[in-house]
């Protein structure tokens, strides 16, 4: 399977275990999404289930809360991460508070899927990363595969999770795993072992990170897209790093982090949001508190520019091999 | 700027009574008690127009109930509107006391506005869900939530059900089908749409009700909630109580000198009602109509409460500073209990002699409840909860980063010399 072939397949798996699994989101029913993740669900489990709806982002997600309240586990979506934004006062003010506020009497078991990232020539409003806006709220978790085994796996983990999750999906690997070489062609899943994915029910735990190639010199921390660049770049300069595909970023697996980092002694941070405030800076300060008489160099941050994400210039803002092979090699100098 | 054309203005609309005007409600137009025709619950949207632009109203100027509307209700539901009414002002006026005798750091009062939940929620069943703001704890006083509770999260106290987690009035009961409170205005306006709309994919027989003051209709989230509704047919009530004022902003600034907020009903295919808010009977009459179109499937109903914000936003507010004194007894829609009042004693139901016996009971029933919530401690006096509970209900599950900001702040406590909980 493919990346929306899995995550296709883990929604009809989740609705076909729990009559309360509802998806409901722009373009989602009778189409089946812009990107075809939900094709084939509305004539499967019907319109009472999957369902399109008005173009109002804080409408989709406050309705799903409404929803997650009565009892059911809806699993909106919002057609970009990009146009989030109208949602987000109902995401941290609401979803992320729910239980806390009403000391468990209420709770929001949604989980809102939505493509993220660049890659894809997809300008300002279709490229965005904003992961780390919500990392920032407690009460949210945040998830995001590198695969299709991992997206299927950790989509039914989120369904099945009784607090908000948001599911970040990378668009530029929905297709195939991109190794960051934008004038090569485009590679498929069908090569990659990720995409052998079982038709039936499995979980991959939320909170639990992958360590996608074991190795001694440094540790590179990524997730999404960057987890195949990362894998491509280690290869061609034939370094023996170790790479950590995180998968969740809230709750976040520290054990492994410190474990890899503890071993190698040498820490680089990559994702394509932009840099100040990013992610990134927070395992950079976790790293180093946790980690800091192992450190044998400075912990070296690889993300996108402190730009909106252009268009004509998206191989330059795009941290591609050149930007992470340069890195590397300062790393590893000190 | 081109010299043959006059220059724009911009208008910014103003009260009509500012501070020490004399006030004058005259053109407030007043239609007669039994001028409103009540439509088929299955009408169109698109035949409420005129019901939108008038006003609901069954009590006449003689103190009956008249016309289309009235709900004919036997004197004992009657008599417990008015029960219910008079405990929601009694309640208030202790908690306002309370927070003024330093017990509390917070409190909102609903007074003249006690119809538009207490009504309302009578003409609801118990297990319809309630998507309230922050001023219709009438909906928990007529549903008979314990006043003790309610006083324990009013002072944050060791019998507190939300553990101190909330601010004062943010009250939460699941049981009582009332919906957790928050600070963000208008966001349980898509909720409640939500849970009606799960109500009905489900084949349940349930609907949801929601309140929003007309200041928080300028939100995005009614705007969204309206066309969900509309869209889905969901079995949704929207109340907009319009008290005329958003804390300082007259309902001008949500759009009131153009049209009523009824109106904006018509625009999403919604029907839309108009009703006299101190009118018991005219709240209960359009609830019990709205319960029946969502019911029957025919889909949701916004009803516009034309009433007065009697007193003060909340403790933190002055209203002498923005508007008359005058306004509240100008006010030419009166009190709601007065009138309701009025009306029990219009029908042989009731008398003065009765009505003092009922209002020493409630005041002393409150008296007795907040002397029990006390006992588990007042606001003021320090801290009731135990330190640890800080972090519980983040998530279901406590994660690592979480477990350590927990032990962080009890060694914090340690190392202070003093404890900063344990009362």
């Amino acid at each position: 399977m493919n990346m929306i072939q899995a995550i296709n397949s883990a929604l009809e798996v989740a609705m076909a275990r729990d009559p309360d699994v509802i998806v409901m989101g722009e373009d989602v029913g009778y189409f089946g999404g812009v990107f075809r993740a939900t094709a084939g669900l509305q004539k499967k489990f019907g319109k009472t289930r999957v369902f399109d709806t008005p173009i109002t982002e804080t409408g989709i997600v406050g309705v799903a809360i409404g929803m997650g309240a009565y009892g059911l586990r809806p699993v909106p979506e919002i057609q970009f991460a990009d146009y989030i934004y109208p949602a987000l006062d109902q995401l941290v003010s609401e979803a992320a508070r729910l239980r806390y506020r009403s000391n468990g009497d209420f709770t929001a078991p949604i989980t809102v899927r939505s493509p993220f990232g660049g890659g894809i020539f997809g300008g300002q409003t279709h490229s965005q990363s904003p992961e780390g806006i919500f990392t920032h709220v407690s009460g949210i978790k945040t998830v995001i595969p590198s695969t299709p085994y991992d997206a299927k796996g950790l989509l039914i983990a989120a369904i099945e999770d009784n607090d908000p999750v948001l599911f970040f999906e990378p668009k530029r690997i929905y297709n195939g795993p991109f190794d960051g070489h934008w004038d090569r062609p485009a590679k498929s899943w069908a090569q990659h072992p990720a995409a052998l994915v079982p038709t039936g029910y499995y979980r991959v735990p939320l909170g639990k990170a992958a360590v996608v190639r074991p190795g001694e010199a440094l540790t590179i921390l990524a997730y999404g897209t960057m987890v195949h660049v990362c894998q491509a770049v280690v290869e061609e300069a034939g370094i023996d790093a170790e790479i950590l595909d995180l998968r969740t970023l809230v709750p976040l697996d520290i054990e492994a982090i410190e474990a890899s980092v503890q071993k190698t002694g040498r820490c680089m941070i990559v994702h394509e949001a932009t840099r100040t405030s990013g992610f990134g800076a927070e395992l950079s300060a976790l790293v180093q508190e946790r980690c800091f008489y192992h450190l044998e160099a400075p912990i070296e941050r690889v993300t996108g520019f402190d730009t909106p994400y252009p268009h004509s210039l998206e191989w330059a803002y795009f941290p591609g091999p050149v930007r992470i092979g340069e890195a590397l090699k300062k790393v590893m100098r000190t | 700027m081109r010299p043959n054309l006059p220059p724009l203005a911009l208008h910014v609309p103003e009260p009509r009574f500012r501070p020490g005007d004399p006030v004058d409600f005259a053109d407030v137009v007043i239609p007669p008690a039994d001028a409103a025709r009540r439509p088929d619950t299955s009408a169109q949207p698109a035949e409420f127009h005129e019901l939108a632009y008038t006003l609901v109203r069954v009590l006449d100027e003689n103190n009956q109930a008249v016309g289309a509307w009235n709900p004919r209700l036997a004197p004992e539901v009657l008599r417990r509107m008015l029960r219910a009414m008079a405990r929601t002002r009694a309640f208030d006026e202790r908690m306002f006391r309370a927070q003024r005798q330093g017990k509390t750091s917070f409190y909102m009062k609903c007074t003249g506005e006690e119809a538009v939940a207490v009504a309302a929620t009578l003409a609801l069943d118990y297990d319809d869900m309630c998507f309230p703001s922050y001023r219709q704890q009438g909906i928990l006083l007529t549903r008979d939530y314990p006043l003790v509770e309610m006083m324990n999260q009013i002072y944050s106290n060791r019998g507190d059900k939300l553990h101190g987690k909330q601010l004062p009035i943010m009250y939460s009961s699941k049981e009582t089908g009332f919906f957790s409170i928050s600070g963000n205005l208008t966001t349980q306006y898509p909720q409640a749409v939500g849970w009606a709309m799960a109500s009905a994919a489900k084949g349940d027989t349930r609907i949801a009700a929601a309140w929003c003051g007309e200041g928080s209709t300028a939100e995005g989230d009614f705007h969204s909630a309206c066309t969900f509704a509309a869209v889905y047919r969901a079995p949704v009530i929207f109340n907009v109580v319009n008290n005329q004022w958003a804390i300082s902003s007259f309902s001008g600034f949500a759009g009131a000198e153009a049209t009523t907020f009824a109106a904006r009903a018509i625009g999403y295919g919604i029907a839309g009602l108009r009703v006299d808010g101190n009118d018991a009977l005219a709240v209960y009459a359009a609830t019990q109509w709205a319960a029946e179109r969502a019911r029957t499937n025919q889909g949701p109903t916004l009803i516009e409460h034309f009433t007065y914000r009697a007193e003060g936003h909340s403790t933190s507010d002055d209203p002498s500073q923005y508007r008359s004194a005058e306004e509240a007894t100008a006010w030419p829609l009166g009190d709601p209990i007065a009138r309701l009042k009025a009306h029990l004693v219009a029908i042989g139901e009731w008398d003065d002699e009765r009505h003092a016996a009922m209002d020493r009971e409630v005041a002393e029933e409150v008296r007795a409840a907040q002397k029990e919530a006390e006992k588990n401690g007042v606001l003021g006096h320090g801290l009731h909860q135990p330190l640890d509970s800080l972090f519980d209900g983040v998530f279901e599950e406590m994660p690592w980063h979480l477990r350590e900001q927990q032990a962080q702040m009890l060694a914090e406590e340690a190392a202070s010399g003093r404890p900063w909980a344990r009362k």
